[in-house]
C-alpha cells in the first residue's frame, strides 16, 4: 500500500526539482520550512521527530534541500516530510506539509476490532511496522 | 412630503402628543448621525410602495426593527428612547435599479442580548419584513461591532483546529455526499462511504434530509458508516471522516445522536440550518464540549436568500453562522448546479475565512468587519462540480475549502473508488502546479490532461464530464460591477 498523508501523495514521488519549487513557494509566502521524520506512520502520530529547528531565517531553497539530503542520508528508510509554518495572526499553524521520502516497502496498517455492546465495534489501527522497536521498523 | 416631515420633532410635547407621526418625525431618520464603533449596523435594500419616499421608508424600517409601533406611545418617555431608537442615517439609490434604495441603519448595542443570534435576529428581521409601506425588503449586510462579537464563542474548531486534527495542510479537503440521498440501507450506504474514502476523499457526508427513515434508521447508519471510516483510515494511513447528520425533531434526540457519534469515534457531526438558530447554538456548545467538528448544511436558505429584492443575503446568514459557531458551512460553488454568482460567492468565502473584511462592493461587502480573533469557518463547495473544473475551483476559492464531488465521485464510470481517486489526483496536480507558479486558470486543462496520463480514472472523469457546465444567469449578483459569467 501507499500511505497517502501529506498534500501530494497521490502524485508520483516528487523529484528534487519539484520539491525545491514547493520550498520556493513557501519561502515566498514567508513561511518557515522544516523537516520531520518518523517510522510510526499512525495517522494520530502528530509529533514526528524534528530534523533540526524550523528554518525561520532561510532565504534560499538550497538550504532546505541540503538539509533534506542530510536527513535522507541519515534516515533513508523513514518517512520524511517537509512542513511550512505560518506564524501570522489567525494561522500560527502549518500551511503546507508533504512527504518527500518513504520506505521502499510500505506494509500499511492493521485494523483491530474489539466487540462491544450491541453491534458496536471498537476500532484501533496500528502500523504493522510498529511491532518492531523504533529504528528497526523499515529496511 | 414636506421637508419638515423628514425632521425629528424635538419639542417633547409635540413629539409625544397622542396620534400618528411619520417615522422620520419620531426620530428614526437621522442623516447627521455618526455611527459609533459599538453600534450594530445593517444595510437594507428597500423597495417602497408608490408614494412612500425613501427616507421615510428607511425610517420605518429602523423604527419597526427597534422601538417603534404605528402610533405614538407616551411610555417611550419612561425609557432612554433617544438611545434605543434605531437610526436610519443614509439612503442611496441602488445603481441601475429604479425604485430600490440602500438604507443604512444603526442600532445601539444595548438593544441586543449577549451571545444570542435569536435575539439579534428577532430585532433585525423580526417584524419588519411584512411591513405594508414596503413592497419588498432585503437585509444585504451587517456590521457586528467587536464588543458584541466577543459575546459569541464562535466556531468550536475553526479552520486551523480542523486541519491540525485531521493532519491535512496545504490543499482543499475533498468530500462527497452519499447518493442516492434517500433509500439506501445502512449496509449499502456504508459501502459507498468506504469506497470513496479509500479512494482518496477526506470526508463523506449525509445529505440534509437523511435523518432516520424507514429504509435506514440512524443507529444503523452510524454503525455502518464508522466501519467504513475506520477501514478507510487503515487502508490509507489518513484520518477520515463522515458528517453524521444528527438533525432530529427535538434537542433531546439530537443530543442523543451526537453522543452516539462521539461514542463511536466520529470526528465530525452535522446539522441542518432548518433546526433554527437556538438549536444550532446549542449544538455548537455541545461540539465545543466534545471536541467535535460541526458541519452545517444550509438547508432551506434559498427560500429567502436567492431573490435580490426580498429576504436576507446569504452573506448575512454566513456572518450569523460564524458568530453562532459552526465549523463548516455550504457557501456555494459558482461553477456548479446551484445558484451563485462568482463574485458574490467569493464574498461569502471572505466572510468565513478572513480576520477582517474590508469594504468590497464588487463582492457585496458593504461594511468593514473586524472579526476580532473569532475562529474561521471552512466553506464547503458542493453541488454539480467535477474533476474537470478543479483549476477553476482552486482559482476561485483557494485551499481553505471543502470541495464536494457527490455525483462526480459516485457517478464515475469505473466506480466510486476510481471517482474519488480522480478527484484527489486532479486536486493535488492543480495545487502542485499553482505553487510552482503556473497560471492554473489558463493552463488547468493541460495540467489535468498531463496528470491523467498516469491516472486512468482521471482520464475517464475528464472524458465523461468534459462538456458539463451550468451556465445560467444568477439572480443574486453584485450591484456595483457587471456580472461575471460563470466559466
Amino acid at each position: 500500500m501507499r500511505i497517502t498523508q501529506g498534500a501530494f501523495s497521490f502524485l508520483p514521488d516528487l523529484t528534487d526539482e519539484q520539491i525545491r519549487a514547493q520550498v520556493d513557494y513557501c519561502l515566498d509566502k514567508g513561511w518557515a520550512v522544516s523537516l520531520e521524520h518518523t517510522d510510526d506512520i499512525h495517522p494520530r502520530n502528530t509529533y514526528w521527530e524534528m530534523f533540526g529547528q524550523p528554518m525561520f531565517d532561510l532565504k534560499d531553497a538550497a538550504g532546505a534541500m541540503a538539509e533534506l539530503a542530510a536527513c535522507r542520508a541519515t534516515f533513508p528508510a523513514r518517512y520524511i516530510r517537509v512542513n511550512a509554518f505560518d506564524a501570522s495572526r489567525g494561522w500560527e499553524a502549518v500551511r503546507l506539509s508533504f512527504i518527500v521520502n518513504r520506505p521502499k516497502d510500505e506494509p500499511g496498517l492493521r485494523l483491530r476490532r474489539t466487540e462491544a455492546e450491541g453491534r458496536v465495534q471498537r476500532y484501533s489501527i496500528e502500523p504493522y511496522a510498529t511491532t518492531m522497536p523504533e529504528g528497526r521498523r523499515y529496511q | 412630503m414636506g421637508a419638515n416631515e423628514h425632521q425629528t420633532i424635538t419639542d417633547a410635547r409635540s413629539r409625544y402628543k397622542a396620534g400618528v407621526l411619520k417615522y422620520a418625525q419620531m426620530g428614526y431618520w437621522q442623516p447627521d448621525y455618526q455611527p459609533k464603533e459599538t453600534d450594530v449596523l445593517a444595510l437594507f435594500r428597500i423597495t417602497p410602495q408608490e408614494g412612500v419616499d425613501a427616507q421615510e421608508a428607511a425610517a420605518a424600517v429602523a423604527g419597526e426593527s427597534s422601538t417603534a409601533t404605528w402610533t405614538v406611545v407616551w411610555t417611550d418617555r419612561l425609557t432612554a428612547a433617544d438611545t434605543y431608537r434605531a437610526k436610519a442615517y443614509r439612503v442611496d439609490p441602488v445603481p441601475g435599479t429604479p425604485g430600490q434604495y440602500f438604507a443604512f441603519i444603526a442600532y445601539e448595542l444595548d438593544l441586543f442580548e449577549e451571545g444570542s443570534i435569536a435575539n439579534l435576529t428577532a430585532s433585525i428581521i423580526g417584524n419588519v419584513f411584512g411591513f405594508k409601506p414596503l413592497k419588498a425588503l432585503r437585509l444585504e449586510d451587517m456590521r457586528i461591532p467587536v464588543a458584541y462579537l466577543k459575546t459569541f464563542p464562535g466556531p468550536p474548531t475553526g479552520i486551523v483546529g480542523e486541519r491540525e486534527r485531521l493532519d491535512k495542510f496545504g490543499r482543499p479537503l475533498l468530500g462527497a455526499t452519499t447518493k442516492p440521498k434517500l433509500g439506501l440501507s445502512g449496509k449499502n450506504y456504508g459501502r459507498v462511504v468506504y469506497e470513496a474514502l479509500k479512494g482518496g476523499l477526506d470526508f463523506m457526508k449525509d445529505d440534509e434530509n437523511i435523518n432516520s427513515q424507514p429504509f435506514m434508521h440512524w443507529r444503523d447508519r452510524f454503525l455502518y458508516v464508522m466501519e467504513a471510516v475506520n477501514r478507510a483510515a487503515a487502508a490509507t494511513g489518513e484520518v477520515k471522516g463522515h458528517y453524521l447528520n444528527v438533525t432530529a425533531g427535538t434537542m433531546e434526540e439530537m443530543y442523543r445522536r451526537a453522543e452516539f457519534a462521539k461514542d463511536l469515534g466520529s470526528v465530525i457531526i452535522m446539522i441542518d440550518l432548518v433546526i433554527g438558530y437556538t438549536a444550532l447554538q446549542s449544538m455548537s456548545k455541545w461540539a465545543r464540549d466534545n471536541d467535535m467538528i460541526l458541519h452545517l448544511h444550509r438547508a432551506g436558505h434559498s427560500t429567502y436568500t436567492r431573490q435580490k429584492n426580498h429576504g436576507i443575503s446569504f452573506r448575512v446568514i454566513t456572518k450569523w453562522m460564524r458568530m453562532a459557531g459552526v465549523d463548516h458551512i455550504h457557501a456555494g460553488t459558482a461553477v456548479g448546479k446551484l445558484e451563485g454568482d462568482p463574485a458574490t460567492v467569493q464574498g461569502f468565502y471572505d466572510v468565513c475565512r478572513e480576520n477582517r473584511n474590508p469594504v468590497h462592493l464588487e463582492r457585496g461587502i458593504f461594511f468593514d468587519q473586524d472579526w476580532a480573533g473569532l475562529r474561521k469557518v471552512m466553506p464547503v463547495a458542493s453541488g454539480g462540480i467535477h474533476a474537470g473544473q478543479m483549476h477553476q475551483l482552486v482559482d476561485l476559492f483557494g485551499e481553505d475549502v471543502v470541495l464536494q464531488f457527490g455525483g462526480g465521485t459516485i457517478g464515475h464510470p469505473m466506480g466510486i473508488e476510481a471517482g474519488a481517486q480522480a478527484n484527489r489526483v486532479a486536486l493535488e496536480a492543480i495545487i502542485l502546479a499553482r505553487n510552482e507558479g503556473r497560471e492554473i486558470l489558463r493552463e488547468g486543462p493541460e495540467i489535468l490532461e498531463n496528470a491523467a496520463k498516469s491516472c486512468k480514472p482521471l482520464a475517464a472523469a475528464l472524458d465523461t464530464w468534459k462538456d458539463v457546465s451550468f451556465n445560467y444567469a444568477s439572480t443574486d449578483t453584485p450591484d456595483y460591477l457587471p456580472t461575471a459569467t460563470p466559466a
